[in-house]
């Protein structure tokens, strides 16, 4: 199987997808002839045109409104915004509109469209570009929020979410971006609302989102020679959120650990472990449940201190450590 | 339409030869005038029932009401097709009557009942009709105009030659998504119709104090829309501006904006107290201005109708409401074990 990027390999969703569907449409900010401020978009301009690769002026809103009236229309839009904290800039249009169509109109309604926004720290763009916001957006029901971790889940969520009749935030992280990995040249979907459990394990569940999940993963391949088996669970798709999975998990396992990225308080850690704790799994539960979030702060510029703002590897291996040897 | 009207609309008010020759110019029917009345009234029945069925306590929540407002919807309707697309306000209920709406299943809706159009969901704010491209009132201020620009470039990608006419009042004007709308249908050269419905008045914020420069209509000018500012109460001049605006939408030339200056009669909402504007006001265009009393006068000198019709279009129109509420109150309540739908398609 060919090996390539995250960033790759949702290009190559949106290229087969509008390929093969010809009701398919980007628009966003400087996605043509700049190619997107990632590159993502790079070379579509050329192969399916002005039409179809639509560049906007910078007005976030309009640009998720835009998507709103032609998917009502049976379009499929796709809408590129350049960071993800410019959602809040659409955040009348998503939350207000897109989410409330379906039920608002009693069902008669439907609302097929994505919105690419990439997230997350780790660039040294301070305070309103690295912000991970998928919280906010768990809070509006008739939103779907897709945030993978790897290149093979991004294609096959891509996929996905394109097809799928309701409003769909993808949330890329922008470090993942050049991680490589196994991804099909074919057509597969993923389907949304449902965690993968990325590696398997006794002690513990770690339950983590997007490059959470490749510092889970690392942190458990360290724990695993001393004997310690960490379980990495992957929400994948936020809202809905698979608390089936979690739950089995936690069943298995006894111990919880969620990590996001994304500020503690407020933070979506916070409503995985109100559903564990509150259900009959919790008489399986053996130590305090833990949750490492984001520190509750904007991101600093600085490179030691916006390291210092979210959950790095040596964090998440503490906070196992701490559960597993039965520390508070 | 020269830019300078909706000023004068005082001037015009009886001047009947202007009338008749509007009608003569515009090659209206009398099946098509006769329409506009029968809608007018409707519409009038409609909010007049609908204030009379929240005082006795059989609607919840609020609702905003356009009597005096309805010779902008009825224009409206005129001039444009029954498959054309329409983004409304939460001021809504007469534009959906005059597109042709069923009148039941409204009624049904603004009562709650599972038979409405939006299965109770929605209320009087979120009334839609998908089936006939009636894409639903907006609660946000200025929510619907840049969904306009949506719908304006999917019918443009599809080729098709429905239009997008896209209402909003006064105060969604000020809404910072007007400017980027403007500038995208304009840029894309969308086939869009904005219609400020300018009823004096966002809330208790009168337009004077809200808008810099007025007319609203002349921002157009700042992106390259052409525009006219009209008398909103005068039904002939509404459907006289609105035919020109789909002429040129229609043909290719891409978005055109009308402001149309109306009046509410009653306040902004149910909360009201109307505190902020002088009750002689509201009296002088009751008496003065009302689109139904000016219009049914030019009608009865132009002899298209007599005072029996008139009387008998008029009663008419107020059973379509009576019996939409028969309907309405006997149709069940959505059931409670239906609560989780509808959330996701």
């Amino acid at each position: 199987m060919p090996e390539i990027t995250y960033l790759e390999a949702i290009r190559q969703a949106l290229w087969q997808e509008m390929k093969r569907d010809e009701r398919v449409f980007l628009l966003g900010e400087d996605i043509g002839r700049y190619g997107g401020a990632f590159g993502l978009t790079h070379g579509m301009l050329d192969e399916f045109g002005e039409e179809r690769v639509l560049e906007t002026p910078i007005s976030e809103a309009t640009i998720v409104a835009t998507a709103i009236g032609a998917a009502l229309l049976g379009m499929r839009p796709v809408a590129e915004l350049m960071f993800m904290d410019f959602v809040l800039l659409s955040l009348d249009q998503l939350a207000n509109q897109a989410a409330k169509m379906h039920f608002m109109f009693g069902g008669r309604a439907t609302v097929p469209m994505v919105v690419r926004m990439p997230g997350g720290s780790g660039s040294g763009a301070a305070s309103q570009h690295s912000q991970s916001l998928e919280s906010v957006l768990m809070q509006f029901p008739g939103l779907i929020v897709i945030n993978p971790s790897t290149p093979y889940d991004a294609k096959g969520l891509m996929l996905s979410a394109i097809r799928n009749p309701n409003p769909v935030c993808f949330v890329e992280h922008k470090v993942l971006y050049k991680m490589k990995g196994e991804v099909p040249e074919g057509d597969y979907t993923i389907p949304i609302g449902v965690a993968e459990i990325k590696r398997p394990g006794r002690d513990i569940t770690v339950v983590a989102n997007n490059v959470m999940v490749m510092k889970a993963l690392n942190v458990a391949e360290k724990l695993s020679k001393e004997g310690i088996e960490v379980e990495v669970v992957d929400p994948r798709t936020m809202l809905p959120l698979d608390t089936e999975t979690i739950l089995q998990s936690v069943a298995r396992t006894g111990r919880l650990l969620v990590v996001h990225e994304a500020c503690q308080t407020g933070g979506w850690a916070g409503e995985v472990i109100a559903s564990v704790v509150g259900s009959p799994i919790f008489d399986y539960i053996d130590a305090p449940v833990r949750r490492l979030g984001g520190k509750d702060i904007p991101i600093p510029y600085n490179r030691i201190l916006e390291k210092a703002a979210v959950p790095q590897e040596a964090d998440i291996e503490q906070e196992i450590r701490a559960s597993v040897e039965g520390r508070i | 339409m020269s830019k300078d009207k909706g000023k004068g609309s005082e001037k015009d008010i009886g001047s009947h030869k202007l009338f008749d020759k509007r009608v003569k110019q515009l090659k209206m029917s009398d099946d098509s005038l006769i329409g506009l009345y029968r809608t007018m009234c409707t519409v009038r029945h409609f909010e007049y029932m609908a204030d009379k069925l929240y005082a006795a306590g059989k609607v919840h929540g609020t609702m905003h009401l356009s009597a005096g407002q309805e010779a902008v919807a009825a224009g409206i309707s005129l001039a444009v097709q029954p498959d054309d697309y329409l983004i409304n306000h939460h001021r809504g209920h007469g534009h959906f009557i005059a597109k042709g709406a069923d009148i039941n299943l409204m009624m049904a809706e603004f009562l709650g009942k599972d038979a409405g159009y939006n299965h109770g969901r929605g209320g009087s704010m979120h009334i839609a009709d998908f089936q006939s491209n009636n894409l639903g009132a907006n609660g946000i201020v200025g929510g619907g105009i840049p969904q306009a620009v949506g719908v304006g470039l999917a019918l443009k990608m599809q080729k098709r030659k429905e239009i997008c006419v896209c209402i909003f009042g006064d105060g969604a004007a000020n809404e910072g998504v007007f400017h980027e709308a403007m500038n995208m249908v304009a840029l894309w050269k969308l086939p869009v119709l904005y219609i400020c419905e300018n009823n004096k008045y966002g809330m208790s914020m009168d337009v004077d104090r809200a808008v810099a420069k007025l007319p609203i209509a002349q921002r157009a000018d700042a992106y390259g829309i052409p525009w006219a500012c009209v008398d909103g109460n005068d039904v002939v001049e509404v459907y006289d501006a609105m035919k020109t605006a789909v002429e040129h939408i229609r043909s290719g030339k891409g978005p055109y904006f009308v402001e149309a200056i109306t009046y509410r009669y009653f306040g902004h909402s149910k909360s009201d107290r109307n505190l902020y504007r002088p009750k002689e006001e509201i009296e002088d265009w009751k008496q003065n201005r009302d689109p139904i009393m000016r219009f049914t006068k030019h009608l009865l000198q132009s002899e298209i109708i007599d005072e029996g019709q008139a009387q008998e279009i008029n009663a008419q129109a107020e059973q379509v409401i009576i019996k939409a509420v028969e309907f309405a109150e006997a149709s069940p309540e959505p059931d409670v074990s239906t609560l989780m739908e509808y959330v996701y398609a």
